[in-house]
This record gives structure tokens, sequence and C-alpha cells, in this order.
């Protein structure tokens, strides 16, 4: 039944998304079209969470498309029905975003058919069943976001952005096809359940861990594989951003699960080295390439990044803690990385929301041309902040319980009787401590330069506040940040039927204890309880207000800012982006970006101005991609004279392809 | 019965941290002042200096938003509750279970993120300097302060401040070269935390090295009073969480009478002197550094606490 219901809800995207090639031209398109995907989001997301909280048995459904005799097989369980809830979300937050942010594209036909059927590729992805509906579904997905990428495509960074990620999503898609090839074997049983049912052996396993790395971490956004992601999320239209960070990036999770967790059978114990080490480095590497950003989109855009890397922490853990065969650890720590790829795209989206928000009213991504609009957008400025202090992980918000939980799950290691582990368990421990810090830091830069001080630019002085339709989007996500920080039992309790599914165990019963805290093993070892903690910041802060103003003082004056004496009327002299950054950046930067500051100051009596050039170099970029596409470039050239043969010449390659080919056949075993 | 005994003593120990936590500032300022072979003020000063300031007008810069004037009461809420969840005088307090010792870790990261957003708002380059400089401390304090966590969470196998301080407090654990490494770690977290000689001054808002005090350079009135308030709690809280951790002894157990009570509040009242003259000792007897010298100050404390860890996974499979 749900299934079903998930399934005409994409249906309906498709079909909308054919018609309106039809009908963009017509000025209420783009309303109609929002509407259209608002309805459905809502639809599916109410089925996918009515399926996990009713008791999630899977349901399968095979529909006579694609291949004849194999036929497109769905199917729901709790796993998928989690991360339809999740695409649900984003997608129903998006499309109301957007009944208002999408006024004001330009050209609405660029946009209009790809993003119902960019929301029906994800859902697809998550509902599929074989291999062959997956691989469809998944370069569906990433077509159409790719189109949705290009849609401002008379900026040559976007044209750039789009080739990146053109190349990055078809290298990803060939690792996932090479992956699949491998868990059906030589008898090439592509549906899901006779893979699952012929577990790999050793080799092919470790091959196709390593395949899911490359081909879900691609798309998640893994260092060194992230190049292609904060180019692209922020050339897109900022509700496609907010999909393409908060929910695209998920869809890869869910696949990532999907293969090591359920499809390749039991883990070894050295798959989760790789897991967390690759995890630990994409967290602290991604926020430490955004806080050098002062795009603020693009800002956004790196620090998904580093939320991939917390996820795939939790990730990791549970793989060792499930190839150990510690089941209650495992679920902890899978609670853990599922609660945050929910949470993250809760505050990812409302971060975007807020960033196209503030685009749209002054044309302006830069930071450094912005300021002050606290006081001429206050309700997107208080949203904005409400998604700044849940990303940075500060109680009472959402972002702080998943966080939370994977420092429990950490401090479970020491029993892992591995000793790689046991070393490397501390050390990624640490590196999330030093990324969850780097967040707070980040997104201080980011409002604070955006939203507070003094207007920098006349555009930024003169903005206005966003309409009502995305102002509402923004404020249900704000309000759901704070309702999943508040009552996080109720989310650790939807998720159970995935960990009983997936290692076997879950985590105690959450919404029984007393005052609704969340205790991951025992409340003597450790609990939180978010709605305490609201309720007393709440009540003392309240108290200590009214005290004050009731029996000391509550009188107010305006006057000139202080500033030691000095203060200077330009706006200039306050802190920028890159300013805020430079202790940060000299601190960590210098080794991992290489960053140079050349000051050049004029000689005395000279009127030039003096000048401060920061220099960053991207060694991941210069070391691995800038080779590769260099290699590239000399092979083509080297080929290219193949294209000036005569007739015989390329029959004779032809003749001399076919007989290797035959002769590959005869020898191989 | 038991409830409202327990809520009595939960009650009484958030006031008793408001109350005492100005008390502790004045006798570190008196006891530095007595290192100088200075009279110093008198011990209650701060008290004063407190009421004062809540009595006077709030001077507001003209461009300052809502979140200037809302970010001293949820930097003082928030240290205030993170302050009277820590335990003091006895262990397993009412509400000790609501927020284990990393939540209580990020209250204070919540304070400071507000904090440091207030010093941006005005759009001053003092207020810019201090934001970012403090950013820059906390991104290397924060983790050092949970590599202190992962050590006493696995030492005691609870993040429970309550648990910790009893497995502590009995004679099983002793010494280990573990819990010595994250003392010296958390020390040093302590002292760049609450913005001491040698990180930062306290005493001066007039040189360029300053954090803190050019972060809340343009609060005037109840709003200072109140930020100087947090200030001292948090200054009380790390004595505290140094003194329940590390010295137990003395410390009041759930299921102990009201004897137990008094010595568990003479004891932590005498811990609290002892610690106010060690870092007025320590304040005197070394130089500020340059603001570039801290991240190796604090590098250095993040691996001691992972040094720590790193002992502690190793050495429990043997």
């Amino acid at each position: 039944m749900t299934v079903i219901l998930a399934l005409s809800c994409t249906a309906a995207l498709l079909a909308v998304a054919a018609i309106v090639v039809f009908i963009g031209r017509w000025s209420f398109a783009t309303p109609v079209v929002y509407c259209v995907c608002f309805v459905a989001s809502l639809m599916s997301l109410v089925a996918a969470v009515a399926h996990l909280l009713g008791g999630s048995t899977p349901v399968s459904v095979t529909l006579p498309l694609g291949l004849p005799w194999l036929g497109a097989h769905f199917r729901i369980d709790a796993l998928s029905a989690f991360f339809l809830a999740v695409v649900g979300l984003g997608a129903f937050a998006a499309s109301l975003f957007a009944l208002g942010y999408g006024r004001h594209e330009d050209a609405p036909r660029r946009v209009l058919p790809f993003y119902p059927a960019f929301l029906a590729g994800m859902n697809l992805v998550v509902l599929a069943d074989d291999a062959f509906t997956f691989l469809l579904a998944w370069e569906f997905m990433s077509l159409s976001s790719w189109a949705l990428v290009m849609a401002h495509h008379r900026d040559p960074h976007n044209l750039r952005a789009g080739y990146i990620y053109l190349v990055m999503a078809s290298f990803g898609t060939l690792a996932l096809l090479l992956m699949f090839g491998l868990l059906a074997g030589p008898g090439g049983g592509y549906g899901f359940a006779e893979i699952r049912a012929a577990h790999p052996s050793a080799v092919p396993g470790a091959w196709v861990l390593v395949l899911a790395l490359v081909g879900a971490g691609s798309k998640a956004g893994l260092v060194p594989l992230h190049v292609w992601l904060p180019l692209a999320h922020p050339a897109a239209p900022s509700h496609v951003s907010a999909l393409m960070s908060g929910v695209m990036t998920k869809v890869a999770v869910y696949g990532f699960v999907r293969i090591v967790f359920d499809l390749i059978g039991p883990p070894a114990w050295w798959w989760s080295v790789l897991v967390l080490t690759l995890g630990g480095v994409t967290a602290v590497m991604g926020v430490l390439y955004a806080l050098v950003q002062h795009d603020l989109k693009r800002l956004l855009a790196y620090h998904t990044v580093e939320n991939i890397g917390i996820i795939f922490i939790g990730l990791g853990l549970a793989l060792a803690f499930k190839a150990h065969g510690m089941a209650s650890a495992a679920a902890l720590a899978l609670t853990a990385g599922l609660l945050h790829v929910f949470n993250h795209s809760v505050f990812k989206s409302l971060l975007f929301f807020g960033s196209g928000a503030v685009l749209a009213v002054t044309g302006v991504r830069d930071m450094e041309r912005l300021g002050g609009l606290i006081h001429r957008m206050p309700q997107t400025a208080f949203v904005f902040l409400v998604g700044c202090a849940a990303i940075s992980a500060l109680p009472p918000l959402n972002g702080f319980v998943s966080e939370w939980l994977t420092f429990q799950a950490i401090l479970l290691s020491p029993q892992l009787p591995s000793w790689g582990l046991k070393l490397l368990v501390p050390a990624v421990g640490a590196l999330l401590a030093l990324s969850a810090a780097l967040a707070a830091a980040c997104f201080v830069k980011a409002f604070g330069v955006t939203f507070l001080g003094r207007p920098r630019t006349p555009v930024a002085e003169r903005a206005q506040e966003t309409d009502r339709f995305s102002l509402s989007a923004m404020y249900f996500l704000a309000a759901l940040c704070l309702f999943a920080g508040i009552l996080p039992g109720l989310f650790i309790d939807a998720l159970a039927p995935v960990m009983q599914e997936f290692v076997g165990a879950r985590m105690p019963v959450q919404t029984r204890a007393p005052w609704l805290s969340i205790a991951p093993i025992a409340e003597s070892r450790s609990s939180y309880n978010g709605l305490l903690v609201f309720l007393f910041i709440v009540i003392s802060g309240t108290l200590a207000a009214s005290v004050i103003h009731r029996l000391a003082s509550n009188k107010l004056r305006r006057g000139p800012a202080w500033d030691c004496g000095y203060p200077d009327p330009s706006p200039a002299t306050q802190y920028s982006a890159s300013s805020f950054a430079q202790p940060i950046r000299r601190v960590f930067g210098t080794v991992v970006f290489r960053a140079r500051e050349h000051g050049e100051m004029p000689p005395p009596g000279d009127a030039r101005p003096a000048r401060l050039t920061v220099e960053l170099r991207d060694l991941i970029w210069d070391a691995l991609y800038a080779p590769i596409a260099g290699a590239v470039g000399v092979v083509a050239d080297r080929l290219n004279h193949l294209q000036f043969l005569t007739i015989r010449q390329f029959l004779s390659l032809v003749f001399a392809a076919l007989v290797i080919l035959l002769l590959v056949l005869a020898i191989w075993p | 019965m038991a409830l409202i005994i327990d809520f009595a003593v939960q009650g009484a120990q958030m006031l008793l941290v408001l109350l005492l936590a100005p008390l502790l500032t004045g006798l570190v300022r008196k006891a530095k002042a007595h290192f100088l072979r200075r009279r110093g003020p008198p011990l209650i000063q701060p008290y004063r200096d407190l009421v004062r300031l809540m009595r006077k007008d709030v001077v507001l810069a003209e461009n300052a938003s809502w979140l200037f004037r809302v970010t001293p009461y949820l930097v003082f809420a928030a240290t205030w509750v993170a302050a009277s969840l820590v335990p003091t005088f006895r262990t397993g307090l009412l509400f000790s279970w609501s927020a284990d010792l990393i939540a209580i870790i990020a209250l204070l990261g919540s304070a400071r993120f507000f904090l440091a957003l207030a010093g941006l708002d005005v759009g001053t380059s003092f207020g810019g300097i201090g934001s970012s400089r403090e950013v820059m401390i906390a991104s290397l304090a924060e983790p050092a302060m949970l590599m202190v966590v992962f050590t006493l969470a696995l030492i005691a196998g609870s993040t429970q401040l309550s648990t910790m301080t009893g497995v502590l407090v009995s004679t099983e654990v002793g010494l280990r070269v573990s819990l010595g490494l994250a003392l010296f770690a958390l020390i040093m977290v302590a002292i760049a935390e609450n913005a001491r000689i040698p990180v930062d001054n306290p005493a001066t808002h007039l040189e360029l090295t300053m954090v803190h005090e050019a972060m809340i350079l343009e609060y005037s009135g109840r709003h200072l009073a109140l930020i100087d308030l947090a200030a001292s709690l948090k200054l009380l809280l790390y004595v505290s969480l140094i003194a329940c951790v590390f010295t137990p002894w003395g410390i009041a157990l759930p299921d102990g009478g009201p004897a137990t009570l008094a010595l568990g509040l003479a004891t932590y009242l005498a811990k609290l002197a002892v610690g106010g003259f060690l870092l007025a000792f320590f304040e005197t007897s070394i130089a500020k550094m340059r603001v570039f010298r801290v991240p190796e100050f604090l590098g250095a404390a993040l691996m001691l606490g992972l040094l720590a860890t790193l002992l502690l996974f190793v050495s429990q499979s043997l």
C-alpha cells in the first residue's frame, strides 16, 4: 500500500515534469508546478512516516517496466521509509519555499521541468529493489540535477561547475555499475533479494566496499571526491541548492548504507578503518574549506562536506561494532549517523533557504558585500540564526543530539578487540571534536558578517524582508530544529525498526524514560534531556530579565558606538569575512592550504593604497585532479590523429579489436 | 518528602553558585593584589560593581540589534544552568541527569557562540577582533576539553558528572598516568576558557592583545553586569569541575545525612579558596603570551588529552 502510494506520487511528479515542457510558457506555470510538488511530497512524506511508525513490514511490488526479463522491482522497508521521509520533508519545504522564491527566476522554463523530475529521481532511488532500476534512477537524479545546475548557464563559473559535476557524476555511476556487476556475480541476479541471498566472498567484498565508497561517496561529497560539490550546489537556484545539499547527499548515504549494511552481507572489521578515516578527514577538511570561503552559498556547500564526514564517522563505528558482533553498540552508532542525516537535511535546507532569501532581495552571494541585514530582514535573520545554532551543535537544538550520540558511540569503542581500531577511534574522536568547534566558528562568521554589523554596500542597505511563502518554509524548518532537539527520543524510537533490520538490535525505548530524556545505554552512564535544558535556559533567562527590570533599572539610551573612543563611520573598517577567519587561517591554513599573505606597502608620500593579498592553494585539486586532467588532455592530443585515418586503416582497426576480444574470450577461464 | 528535599538541595546549589561566583572573583583579585604587594579592593567589591552596574542606564550603540540586547540574558542563563549542573557540595542532584559533562561543555559553547555574535553586531573593529580571536581560541580549547571528558568518561565508565565523582571518590581508581595528563590539559583549557593570564588578561581592555574584553566593549549597565556575572560563574564552574573530579574528597554522596552535607559544604568552600589562591599565584608568576602562541599552548593541551585517551584505549584491553 505504502509503496503504491509513494510510486503514484513519483508518477505524478514525472507527469508534471512532462506536461510543464508544453505549458512552461504560461504565467501560472510556476505556482502550479510548485503546488503539485508540494502536495505530492507531503503525501509521500506522510506515507513514509506512517510506514515507519506502523511496524515497517517490507512491502515489494514489481512493475512491467525496464528490462523485459527483469521488470522494475520496488520495495519499501524501514530504511527506505526513513530516507523517503527525509526526501519528502526536504521536497515539501523546498516546494513551499519555491512558491515565493520561484517568482524571482528569470528563465523559469530552465528550472520547472527538471525540478519535479529531480524529486522523482530521488524517490525512485530509495524505492528501487533491483540494480537496474537503482542505477537508472541514480543517473536520472544526477542528470536532472545537472540540468538544474545549468539553469543559469550564462555565468562561466556555472559552466565549469556543470562540466565538473557531469564528469564526477558519470565517474561515480561507473563505479556503482562495476560494483553491482561484482555483487550480482556470474549468475547475473540483479534483484536485490538475489544479491542479498548470495554473499560475495572476501576479495570481491573488499572491491565492492571500495567501489561503493567511490560511487556513493563521490555523490555524497567524501574528501577527496568532493570537488564538484562546492561548485555545483551553489550554482543552482537556492531551493535546488537546498535539495542537493540537504537531500541528494543523503540519498547517496542511503545508497552506501543499503549496499554496505544490507546487500554485501557480514562486514570485515578493517572496512570500518577505511570508512572512519575518510569520515574524520572529510569532517575536518570540509569545515576548514568552509571557513576560508566568503561566498555564502559556497560556504554552506563546503559545510555539507563536513556533515557528511560526521555521518560517515557514525556509519564507520556502526560497521566496526557490527563486525565484532556488538549489536547494541552498533545500533547506537547507526542511530547517531542516521539521526544526523535527518538533522542535517533540516538545518542545511533552512540555511540554503536563508541564503536564497538574501540572494533574492540583494542579488549578492558574497558576504563581503552584505552586512547589517538583521535590521532590514529581521525574520529571515532570526530563522537563519536558529539554523546556524543548530548546525554548530549547540544545545538544546537538534544538531547537538546527533553529535552527542556519536560521542557516546565513540566512548563504547575501547571494548573493540582489534588494535587498529583502538588507535584509530580516539584520533577520529579528536577530529570530530575539532570539526564541531570549527563549525561554530564558521557559523559565527557566516551569520555575523552577513546579518550583523553595518551594511557594506548600498544593496545591503536597501534590502527588504522576503515573501511569506519563503518565510513560512523557513519557520517550519526552524521549529523542527527545536522540536527534534528537545524531544529526540521520538526520532530515536522511530529509527528502531531500521536498527532491528540491519544490526539486529535496537537502542532502549526512549519515550518511556522519565521526563522524556534520552539515555543511549543506561541513565547512570549518560543521559541528556533537551527539553529540561531548554526550559531551564528559558526560565532562568526570563527570571533574570524580570528581576533586573523590576528591581534595578530598565532604562535604555541610544548613543554612538564606543569603540574605545575612536569609532570610524566607514563600514569598511568593520571586520570582514576574510579578516574574521584570519587567525584560524593562520593556525590551520598555513599547513592545509599553504596560505600566504603578501602585504604591499607603498613608500611614504605615495598616495596608492596599501594592499594585502591572501593566497590559498587547494592541495587536493593540485595533487589529484590537475594531473589527471592534464594526462587526459595529453592522451586526447596523442589519439587525435586516429580521426584522420583512411577507410582501410579504420577497417583494420576494427578487425584487430575483434581478434583481440575473441582471444580474450578464448583465454578467459 | 524525599523529592522536596532533593528540590531544596538543587535550589540551594543554584543559589550557592550564583552567590559565590563574585566572591571567588573577588578572592582571586585580592590574592593577586596581595602577591603584588598591594592592598587590593575588598572581597565584596565585585558585588558592589554588579549592583552599581545594574542600577545604571544602558547606553546602546545606535545600530545595535535585538540580538545584542538578548545575548546577555542568554549567556547568563546558559552559564548559570551549566554551573548548577556541576556537583559542588553534593553529587546526585535532582536534575543532574538532564545534562552530562559533554552537554555542559556544549552549553558553555552556546554562551560563547552568542557572545561572539554580539561582538560583531555593532560593527566596530574592536568587537570584530575580540570575536575572531575568541573563536580561534575556542576552536582549540573545545576539542582539548572533549578529550579530557573522554579520558574521565573512560575511567569512570560514564559521562555523567555525579557518577564520575562517585567512581573517583572511591579508592579503587588510585593514581593513573592518564588522570594526571587529563588534569594538566583541563587546567590549561580552564585558563584559556576563562580568559586568564597567560592567554588573555581579565584586568585590561586597553591593549591590542585583549580578547574577551574587546568582544564585550560595547556593553554597559545591566547588560555588562550580566556578562560579568556569567564570566564569574564560568570561573566558578571550572574550579568546581576540577575540584569534584580531581579532589572529590569530602563531597556529600546522595545517601548521606545532614552532617555529610555540612562537611561537603565546608570542604567545597575550602577547595574554592585553595583554587582561587593557586590561580592568583599562577597568574602573578607568569607573563602574558602573544596571541599566536596561544594555539601552541592549547595544541599542547589537546595532545595531552589525546594521549590520555589513547593510553586508556590501549590499556583497557590488557
